[in-house]
């Protein structure tokens, strides 16, 4: 990027293309040339554990899936030498003088997503990176655990290659730190949460593996990070011991690396490790002063994207978004939910020429195969290394060739892979093909690409089945590579078997209800709705209670100082005056219907009973705060939620500010049998209100008792700030919680607290004249209404339940039906606005076209075969299946746009009446027939 | 597809391919994709389809049904593998068991056509009152759901593998009785409740039992 000109909505960007030296439309990604080129080079994709060649794919699953050549390291094109590749190449793809090219574009709106660079701890030099060959960072050990990482996922180490047993972990490594010369003094947040993924993933690997792990607090504050950590610290050979830790040496013969640090029972102790990891923390982008002029913005002093307070999106310049962790160090479901947020802010700018850009993608007609016999196409995938390093791909394909109806088979080294996908719908025409087989990876993540690769091949994209023999096979069986071609061979028979019978299927194109309905009123719900109004459509906005505003109308400011009452009513504000946007408060809502693009919702507000009929429903209905019963709370008048506290300094009530000594409590109902979850918010309030209250009444004792302070991101900085001043952290374990107790003294009421100090080795006992519990943030008591009612799910924990935690943050599994704010999970107000521009963002993508299509794998009923007894009706949740009257008498019928294609009915049905197209009785018999085979 | 979508042909059918264990993964109760809950009618299915087995024979141990979320790969591959070690160590279906495999498809076959009854009476007779995991694992382990599979399964089934066996060729009281050894009574009783319902006739000529 060299230039951007103009403003919002009419940006001019000059970019320069980098030469790949290759051209792209001819570069198959067969990678022969890699093969041949004798220039090795690190291979910085494996973080220069292994090698690769001067010419390379950047990496397995790059898109395009094409190489491109180092010019550094290049003999050619540092001096005119070798040249090798273009001889090897047959399709003379290699391009030696290809130039850097301008290019100028039009936009009008930007997003910058730059992503984040992991700190280098050769910086500090304290912990032997660089120096000691067995100890690697977090992102090293990454891809030493990762199937396409330096040594195939085989766990070993740099030194001698051998498999490290005893492996130890340093968390924050550049994080945290109280004198931060090269690091930095923010939490990077996601370091806890990744390294008990390779604790996990390295017990999976090598059930023998001893992991201890060095950490300071574990911050599990994500939604069911705290289940996660349990997970991992249940593990047999682990241990999570907490301690600042200094590296010792490195044995001269072993190149073993010692640790040495000191637990409360021990003291201080030195032991060795096979292999030492890093867990380092998040930077900004490398170039990010550079990027930050360029696109004219500002930065926070620690290097980051300076955001709009209420809009964590928003850049300082108008027109240019950002998502990701150029926001501060945030994990993948964060960064997921900023980028449809992102969407939503430049469709905001933008609504007014949605569409023009757009063109409707053309398919071949289809082509009737209904009269032929199955001629099936078998395409079995190497998948790079993934399925052929363990399967012989060859003699599955010739395999495959051996079976009935099958008239061709091949060999791809990527099928998914764009020219793959084109020569596989060429091959369905040039062979006559009326069915295909990929033999390859999930069906979960590559049928929609395959389904289409058959409608550009001329067939209907029914008639495609997928042969999983990558996770159910090459992964699971590296070790057995004969048994394994065996089994992909019995995968790849039972596909077929299947494919011969596929029906075509016909897809609905419903049209889509231009309106959304937003449930919530709160800061969660009163931001998406004003996101999807501000890009054109009309929006419902429904509240329980008599006015708007949720749970942010008990909050008095955040942690970085933001008023929340002014803001929250200038939206409030915004809300009522915006022309599209009806606002129904007092509001009940007693009964959905309808599906994607297409809901009836009745609501009863007071005496008035409304239907609503529209496309989308967000639910952004919040959370409470739990009541707590322990700690003496609602039995002294001086025992307060956190919540309750921050109300009354805001009210600035002298009894309150005035305290001698405030005793503030942690994970009060959450983090225990209960309750298994961390409520996230709590750290953050306390220290706000701590730093509050130091700066009001200087002189007041504060002491807040903690499991672990999870004070993530840049709230790290004011935890510092609040120790610094004086504020006392003592922690406590869940087995000797404080006890509170009242006690009269000197005719004055006390609260005794009493609280076993791990560090001191003592009991500890402070007298309170104020007690502020961190009480926890429970689920709304209308949660499984809600979610009856819209056919959505709950977590275990009570929380709604997104569709995938990381790939659909903000959807539901429901079509048509999103969630934002603290319904999702307890989070703070800037997060809660960010993820409410995600949902707006997500329920844009709906009710911006005019039909959303409906999957063809739905039941059906054969009218002779129905005996009417009503079973498929019963057992049918969708409220699909109804009677109806037909000349035969009353026979099933479904309604396909209402069916999940979830197949009860049919496995219940005594006659085999209704069929689940697609997993009909005789596809399905077909496939357990041919998994006896010839085998 | 859901779990729920298991029909128990499916399970029979495969062992009477040969199949030496069958393995119904689910997700886990209250993890449903779908808002049907599925999974719970698949555990019912499995359970009954177990007992139906230990009539015949069959070590129930040969059909397995386990919740293994999509997230867990480890705990998939690890419940296939002791599954898979457990299989081998009952051997090949039908020898482990000491039947001999004629008998048993005969039994299989007479399984099979009972399915449409089978699915009936678990909907209205055999099935938990609630749906929960241990409510149904609790009604498939209690005295009543015996009693209610000696009244409701067993009476149809050995109506059935005589159907069965008249299908292959007419046969008399006395052969049906050694083939499937019953007591020549109860094989008489039978066959002529399976007459009085048009189900078989005696064919006079051949002094035997044939389908009507």
């Amino acid at each position: 990027m060299d230039r951007v000109e103009g403003e919002a909505g009419e940006f001019n960007v000059t970019l320069t293309k980098k030469p790949r030296y290759i051209e792209e439309e001819k570069c198959t990604g067969c990678g022969a040339c890699v093969e041949y080129c004798p220039i090795k080079v690190q291979d910085e994709y494996n973080q220069n554990l292994s090698l690769n060649k001067a010419i390379h794919v950047y990496f397995s699953q790059a898109v395009p899936l094409i190489t491109y050549i180092d010019p550094e390291k290049c003999s050619f094109l540092k001096n005119e030498k070798c040249a090798i590749c273009t001889g090897i190449c047959k399709n003379n793809a290699i391009d030696f003088y290809q130039k850097p090219e301008k290019m100028e574009v039009e936009v009008g709106a930007i997003v910058l997503a730059p992503g984040y660079e992991i700190f280098d701890p050769r910086l500090q030099g304290d912990y032997g990176y660089g120096t000691m060959q067995n100890v690697v960072t977090s992102l090293d050990y990454e891809r030493i655990l990762c199937s396409t990482g330096p040594y195939e996922g085989d766990i070993r180490r740099p030194s001698d290659g051998k498999h490290p047993h005893r492996i130890a972990w340093i968390q924050c490594v550049g994080s945290r730190q109280v004198n931060p010369s090269g690091g930095n003094s923010y939490c990077s947040a996601v370091c806890c949460a990744y390294t008990q993924k390779q604790v996990i993933v390295t017990k999976d690997h090598d059930a023998q593996a001893e992991c201890a792990i060095f950490h300071n607090d574990v911050r599990s504050f994500g939604k069911d990070f705290e289940r996660f950590y349990q997970r991992a610290e249940k593990l047999p050979g682990i241990r999570f011991i907490r301690s600042y830790v200094s590296i010792g040496k490195e044995m001269p013969e072993t190149k073993n690396v010692t640790i040495r640090y000191s637990t409360d029972e021990d003291g201080v102790k030195e032991e060795e490790f096979d292999l030492v990891v890093l867990s380092v923390g998040l930077n900004p982008p490398a170039d990010v002063k550079e990027l930050a002029k360029k696109f004219d913005i500002e930065l926070t002093p620690q290097g980051f994207c300076k955001t709009n307070p209420v809009n964590p999106i928003e850049t300082s310049r108008p027109g240019i978004f950002v998502s990701g962790a150029f926001q501060g160090p945030i994990d993948i479901p964060e960064s997921i939910v900023t980028a449809s947020g992102a969407d939503a802010l430049s469709a905001q700018l933008l609504s007014y020429r949605r569409g023009e850009l757009s063109t409707e993608r053309e398919y071949p007609e289809e082509r009737d195969v209904a009269g032929e016999k199955p001629r099936v196409g078998v395409f079995v995938c190497h998948c790079g290394a993934n399925i052929g390093r363990v399967v012989n791909v060859p003699s599955v394909a010739e395999y495959a060739l051996s079976l009935k109806n099958v008239v061709y088979a091949e060999e791809a080294l990527f099928a998914c892979a764009t020219d793959t996908a084109k020569k596989i719908a060429d091959t369905i025409r040039e062979k006559g093909l009326n069915r295909v087989v990929v033999a390859a990876c999930t069906p979960r993540t590559h049928e929609p690409l395959f389904r289409d690769t058959l409608r550009e091949g001329g067939i209907n994209p029914y008639y495609f089945e997928m042969a999983n023999i990558r996770e159910h096979c090459s992964w699971v069986h590296a070790r057995e590579k004969e048994m394994a071609t065996r089994k992909a061979k019995d995968i790849v028979r039972m596909a077929v078997a299947r494919a011969a019978r596929l029906e075509p299927l016909k897809e609905f194109q419903l049209p889509v209800d231009k309106r959304a309905l937003v449930a919530g009123g709160g800061v969660a719900g009163m931001t998406s709705a004003l996101s999807l109004a501000n890009q054109g459509f009309e929006v419902y906005l429904v509240e329980r209670d008599s006015e708007l505003g949720g749970a942010a109308r008990r909050l008095h400011s955040t942690l970085e100082g933001l008023d929340v009452q002014a803001y929250v009513n200038d939206l409030i504000n915004t809300v009522y005056r915006h022309p599209l946007l009806h606002v129904i408060t007092d509001a009940t809502i007693t009964t959905v219907s309808g599906y994607v693009g297409n809901f009836t919702t009745t609501l009863k507000a007071g005496w008035m009973v409304k239907e609503i009929r529209h496309g989308i429903a967000i639910i952004a209905t919040g959370a409470e705060e739990y009541k707590p019963t322990e700690y003496l709370y609602e039995k002294e008048d001086r025992v307060l939620t956190q919540l309750e506290l921050g109300e009354r300094i805001a009210r600035g009530e002298e009894g309150v500010i005035n305290s001698r000594c405030l005793v503030m409590i942690q994970c009060v109902g959450c983090r225990n049998e209960e309750r298994n979850y961390c409520s996230r918010v709590c750290c953050g309030h306390s220290i706000k209100n701590a730093l509050k209250m130091k700066e009001i009444n200087p002189e007041m004792d504060i002491y807040i008792l903690y499991r672990d302070m999870r004070t993530y991101g840049f709230a790290e900085d004011y935890y510092r700030e609040a120790a610094n001043r004086n504020v006392k952290f003592i922690r406590y374990e869940p087995e000797s919680k404080p006890q509170v107790e009242a006690v009269e003294e000197d005719g004055h009421r006390i609260l005794r607290v009493t609280v076993a100090d791990p560090v001191l080795g003592q009991k500890l006992e402070i007298d309170a004249d104020l007690i502020a519990l961190a009480a926890a943030v429970v689920p709304s008591a209308t949660n499984a209404e809600l979610s009856r009612l819209f056919k959505v799910s709950l977590s275990p924990d009570g929380f709604f339940q997104e569709a995938h935690v990381k790939l659909r943050p903000v959807d539901f599994a429901a079509e048509g039906v999103f969630l934002c704010g603290m319904a999702h999970y307890p989070k703070h107000l800037s997060e809660t606005i960010s993820q409410a521009y995600g949902a707006a963002g997500r329920a844009a993508t709906i009710l911006s076209k005019d039909s959303v299509t409906a999957s063809g794998a739905v039941c059906e009923v054969k009218e002779s075969d129905c005996v009417s007894c009503g079973v498929c009706i019963s057992v049918c949740r969708c409220g699909a299946i109804a009677f109806r009257d037909t000349p035969q008498g009353k026979k099933a019928f479904v309604n396909p746009v209402l069916c999940e294609g979830d197949g009860l009915c049919t496995a219940k049905c005594p006659t085999g009446a209704i069929q689940l197209k697609h997993f009909t009785d005789e596809e399905l018999v077909a496939q357990i027939d041919a998994a006896i085979g010839d085998a | 597809m859901c779990t729920g979508r298991i029909d128990p042909a499916f399970i029979i059918r495969a062992f009477s391919n040969g199949i030496d264990g069958v393995f119904i993964g689910g997700c886990w109760p209250g993890e449903c994709h779908y808002p049907m809950e599925g999974n719970y009618y698949a555990l019912s299915i499995a359970l009954l389809t177990r007992k139906i087995l230990e009539h015949i024979g069959v070590n129930p141990e040969r059909l397995r049904i386990e919740w293994v979320s999509a997230a867990e790969g480890v705990r998939f591959a690890s419940v296939v593998t002791e599954f898979t070690r457990q299989v081998k160590e009952l051997g090949p279906l039908g020898k482990g068991e000491g039947i001999d495999r004629e008998r048993l498809n005969l039994k299989l076959k007479a399984i099979q056509n009972l399915i449409p009854y089978i699915k009936m009476v678990e909907r209205e007779r055999l099935g938990a009152p609630v749906h929960t995991e241990e409510a149904i694992k609790e009604f498939f382990a209690s005295v009543e759901a015996d009693r209610l599979f000696r009244e409701l399964i067993l009476d149809p089934l050995v109506k059935s593998e005589i159907m069965a066996l008249l299908r292959e060729q007419p046969l008399s009281v006395r052969e049906i009785s050694e083939r499937l050894r019953l007591s020549a009574s109860e094989a008489s009783r039978h066959l002529h409740l399976s007459a009085r319902q048009g189900l078989v006739r005696f064919d006079e000529s051949q002094k035997r039992f044939a389908p009507a």
